[in-house]
Formats: C-alpha cells, sequence, structure tokens
C-alpha cells in the first residue's frame, strides 16, 4: 500500500471520488471499528468544546495557573467593541478567539488539543471565526475539521508535533496549516487548493522555536495562537484566489521535519534558549520559582 | 486484514483531542490520567498517597497544574473535568492525606531514567494497604503504568491486565490460565515474578479482548490466591459524554 502522504491519499480520494474529509472519516471507522456517526457526533463535541474555549476568556479577564499572564483576550475583545481594530471582522473575531483558547488553557480551562494544548486556539478561532461570520452550518464546520486533522496526520506521520521534537513549527506551525486547510475546505474551495493553503501557512512558519519562559505554555505561546490564526487566514484566502505554493504540501512537511532536527535542544521546549533566557524571562524564573535558573 | 484507507500511526482524536484540562497536554492532562489509573489500581480506595515527582515533572509541576492534575486523578476526577483546578479543596473534604516530593537524585530503581515525565505513587488505602505504583506521561496525554508492587509492567488503557499476587505453589498458574480458556480469553503477554526469600509470587498477563468480573471471582476462589486486580481497557469515550 502507499505510503500515508497528502499526494497519495489525495490520489485515492480521486480513485474513488470521494472528498479528503470523507476520506479520513472512512479510515477512522475502520481503523477504531466505530460508526460513521459516532465518528462525526465526536468531532462535534470537539467543535462544542472548541467554542467554549474561544468564548471564555472575552467577558472577563482569566489569569494564568502560574500567575504569569491572563487578560490579553478580554483587552482585545474591549479594543475590537470600540470599533478600534484595523482588522477586518473575521480577522479579529479569529485573534480574539484564539488568545481566549490559550488563555484558558493557561487557567487550567477545558479545551481541545488541536493537535497540542500549546497551540489549541489555532484551529478554532480560523474555524469559528470564518464559520460564524459566514453563517456556515455546524455540518460544515465539523467537515473542516476533519480536512485540519487530515493535514495534522500527515504532519506527525513524516515529521512532529512536539515542541520538544521539533519547535514550535510542529506545534503553531502544524496548527497554522491545519487551520488554513479548514479554512479553504469551509469556504468550498477544493482539497487541492486545501492543500495549497497548508503548504503556504507551514512554510511562513518554518524555523519557528520553541523558547517559552519559565517553561510554561504561556510566553509567548499565547500571542502566537493569535498570529498562528491570521498566517491560517492569509494563507487560506489565497489559496481561494488560486494561489498556489511552488513547493508541494509534503514536500514542506519533509523541510519542516530537517528543520526540527537542526534546532538545538536549547530551542526545543527546554525553556533554555530564546525568549526564556531573555533579562525578562530569566527574571520572571527566579519570582516563580524562587530560585535562579541554572544555565 | 486489507483496510482501505490508509491513515497512518495517528488516528483522527490523537489529533484533534483529546478534550482536556489544561495547560498540558503531557504535564495536566497525562497526570491526571495516571492519577485516575493509580487509584484504579488502588481498588478505588486512597487515603493517604506521596507523588514522587522525576525528570520534568520535578521540575516544572507547579506551573503546570502536574501536582493539582496528579490529585485530582487520585480522587477520581477524569483529565476533561474543570474541578482539577480545585483538587487540593477536594482532597481536603474527601480527607485524603498528601505529598508531593520532588526527586532530583538518582534513585535505586532508577526510575528517572524511564522518561522525562515520570511520577511514582505511594498510596495507602482505607485498609492500610500499600500500593507502589509508576507510571509516565508520554506526551498527548498517553500514559503507561510501568510497575505495579515492584512488578514491571506495560499498561497504557489500551488492553486489559490482570495482576494476581499467590502462594507460590505449583498448579496456580494452570488454574488462571485454565479460567481465561474458559472464556476464551487470549494472553497477549505473561511474567511472573518471585521476590527472593517470599512465599509469594507475582503474575502479571496482558489479555487480548476485555473479560468479567465473573472471572476475576473465579480466580480469587484459587487456593492460594491473595491479591486479583483486573484493570479494565479505559474506555473515555462513555464519560466524555457527560461533558456539557
Ligand atoms: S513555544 Fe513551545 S510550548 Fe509554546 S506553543 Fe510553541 S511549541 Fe508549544
Amino acid at each position: 500500500m502507499a505510503e500515508f502522504w497528502m499526494s497519495e491519499i489525495i490520489k485515492e480520494c480521486a480513485r474513488q471520488r470521494i472528498s479528503l474529509a470523507e476520506y479520513i472519516i472512512r479510515g477512522e471507522c475502520e481503523n477504531s471499528g466505530s460508526t460513521r456517526e459516532q465518528v462525526i457526533e465526536k468531532m462535534g463535541k470537539m467543535l462544542d468544546v472548541m467554542s467554549s474555549a474561544a468564548n471564555g476568556g472575552l467577558e472577563a479577564p482569566i489569569r494564568s495557573n502560574s500567575g504569569l499572564t491572563g487578560g490579553a483576550a478580554y483587552q482585545y475583545h474591549q479594543y475590537i467593541g470600540q470599533g478600534s481594530s484595523l482588522l477586518g471582522t473575521v480577522m479579529s473575531s479569529a485573534v480574539e478567539m484564539a488568545l481566549s483558547c490559550s488563555e484558558v488553557n493557561a487557567a487550567m480551562g477545558r479545551i481541545v488539543a488541536c493537535p497540542t494544548a500549546g497551540s489549541c486556539g489555532i484551529v478554532p478561532a480560523a474555524v469559528l471565526s470564518v464559520g460564524v461570520s459566514h453563517q456556515k452550518s455546524r455540518e460544515d464546520m465539523v467537515m473542516a475539521l476533519f480536512v485540519a486533522t487530515g493535514v495534522g496526520m500527515v504532519i506527525g506521520e513524516h515529521a512532529t508535533l512536539a515542541g520538544a521534537d521539533g519547535g514550535c513549527q510542529a506545534e503553531c506551525g502544524a496548527a497554522a496549516s491545519m487551520a488554513a486547510a479548514a479554512v479553504v475546505n469551509l469556504m468550498g474551495g477544493s482539497d487541492e487548493q486545501a492543500l495549497h493553503g497548508a503548504a503556504i501557512a507551514l512554510k511562513n512558519m518554518l524555523g519557528l522555536v520553541c523558547d517559552p519562559v519559565c517553561g510554561l505554555v504561556e510566553i509567548p505561546c499565547i500571542k502566537r495562537n493569535a498570529i498562528g490564526a491570521s498566517t491560517a487566514l492569509v494563507s487560506a484566502d489565497m489559496a481561494l484566489a488560486g494561489v498556489q505554493s511552488y513547493i508541494p504540501f509534503d514536500e514542506v512537511v519533509t523541510a519542516m521535519y530537517a528543520i526540527g532536527k537542526q534546532l538545538p535542544a536549547e530551542l526545543r521546549e527546554t525553556g533554555r534558549g530564546g525568549l526564556a533566557v531573555t533579562k525578562t524571562g530569566l527574571a520572571m524564573y527566579e519570582t516563580l520559582f524562587g530560585t535562579p535558573m541554572s544555565l | 486484514m486489507n483496510a482501505t484507507y490508509m491513515t497512518g500511526s495517528y488516528s483522527v482524536f490523537d489529533i484533534t483531542g483529546p478534550i482536556m484540562v489544561g495547560p498540558s497536554s503531557s504535564h495536566t492532562a497525562g497526570a491526571a490520567r495516571l492519577g485516575k489509573i493509580a487509584r484504579i489500581l488502588a481498588h478505588n480506595s486512597v487515603k493517604k498517597v506521596t507523588f514522587q515527582l522525576f525528570g520534568s515533572f520535578a521540575q516544572t509541576y507547579k506551573g503546570h497544574g502536574t501536582d493539582k492534575a496528579l490529585l485530582a486523578g487520585i480522587l477520581g476526577l477524569n483529565p476533561w473535568d474543570l474541578g482539577l483546578r480545585d483538587a487540593f479543596s477536594l482532597a481536603e473534604k474527601q480527607n485524603v492525606e498528601y505529598i508531593f516530593e520532588p526527586v532530583t537524585k538518582p534513585t535505586q530503581q532508577g526510575w528517572e531514567n524511564y522518561h522525562p515525565n515520570t511520577v511514582r505513587f505511594l498510596i495507602t488505602s482505607e485498609n492500610g494497604e500499600v500500593f507502589d505504583i509508576v507510571g509516565c506521561s508520554l506526551g498527548g496525554g498517553k500514559v503507561r503504568i510501568i510497575s505495579l508492587n515492584g512488578i514491571l509492567v506495560n499498561f497504557t488503557g489500551e488492553s486489559p491486565i490482570l495482576v494476581t499476587r499467590h502462594y507460590d505453589g505449583p498448579g496456580i498458574i494452570a488454574a488462571i490460565t485454565s479460567i481465561l480458556y474458559q472464556d476464551k480469553v487470549n494472553i497477549g503477554n505473561m511474567r511472573v515474578d518471585r521476590k527472593r526469600h517470599s512465599t509469594t509470587a507475582d503474575m502479571y498477563l496482558e489479555l487480548d479482548s476485555d473479560v468479567t468480573e465473573r472471572v476475576v471471582e473465579e480466580i480469587q476462589k484459587i487456593p492460594g490466591m491473595l491479591n486479583v486486580i483486573l484493570l479494565q481497557r479505559i474506555n473515555e469515550d462513555q464519560s466524555l459524554n457527560n461533558i456539557e
């Protein structure tokens, strides 16, 4: 059997005359022994939890479990409410929803890891901001999530989804790529277009390091989710216009993995490089843990 | 089996999922799941627990809420229960004593070398029984129990395991396997362990299919049998349905 690459999956979809979303659903049914209804219902549950997380931080400021961060989603929501945002409705609501999911996560609230907890804001923000503003049905949004998941499965298979292995390009990068594909699908683009969107988004995130302050999923993670969502929307918009990625999706995934391997351990979730060892990052460490970081 | 659809090594809900309480799938969700499994292994009865934390767990447990998550799991909460945040007060209400012990020096058993996210539970149950359970959080909320009362095991929740402690003597193992055979339960992996200077032996069986409580009762009746623990496959989909 062919390998689990997008180029192969798309060929199979054409041969079987089914969509990418349908292919992923059927694969899951075959693998888990669940029915099509059960698989779709479970994804619906994911969408529900995503939606509460995307809104949970908007109406009142929330603080993280460590006390380091919080309140950005609320602040940005107020700002949009005043009509001050430079961005359009879709983009600004994606930003606030991504911030909200990530802040809910840091505050020990309930989220859907997608593909990870650290990058949990990107896919929900992109899918819900477009879905709500364009009055898409729940079914359409659920199908878009299957497209996103297919993209994530291929990245996980041939690269990695862990910041500890590949840096933040593997978490927020993978999430932006998944989200771009989902948005193209949601707006009626073809599966080929969705993969161009996924490729464009991932290309933009290549090389992004994982350097969380105090080793916690907060700084810079929360804001990276907001901008990861915007990367997804810009990439999807280009793909919907017919713009193509010169480098095919599968090859971008290969490049991402190779880059991850070349990253030093300090920049792979150890909290011992990049922003984590800035003057301010180190001071936060000392305040939080009561001792200076031993480098 | 000839699959019609390629899927690779991740399932759909490994990528979009799990539903969990943040902030970290390995340090929070995985920790809660380990706590929950440790509780089941201790027959759902925990009076006192010491959490020995190794590796990255020892370093960052406070910020990631690993402490709250482990304790919540021990109290029977699921990785997606919002009650994780209030685990300390919940423990107080239920009269469960707990201690967190970050271990930074090498241990005799070398638990710190198994995985960067490792925890050892030392549990005393309501009736004074002591359990020693070691588990690792593998990432993405997935976990593995690697040791149960000194026996090395490999339990991820995906297939059931049966652990027995019995007086060492001829025929006991045959009696256990024949009870399983009657129920057409295949054994995937098996290990027997007898400590030196001990009259008891521990047996660890990984099963290919689910077994009923009746099987456990039958095994319990075997002369010389001291203790039987059945760890059922963990199917969380059922309880997920209760999330509003
Ligand atoms: S910086 Fe690291 S911890 Fe934060 S989201 Fe990115 S990969 Fe995850």
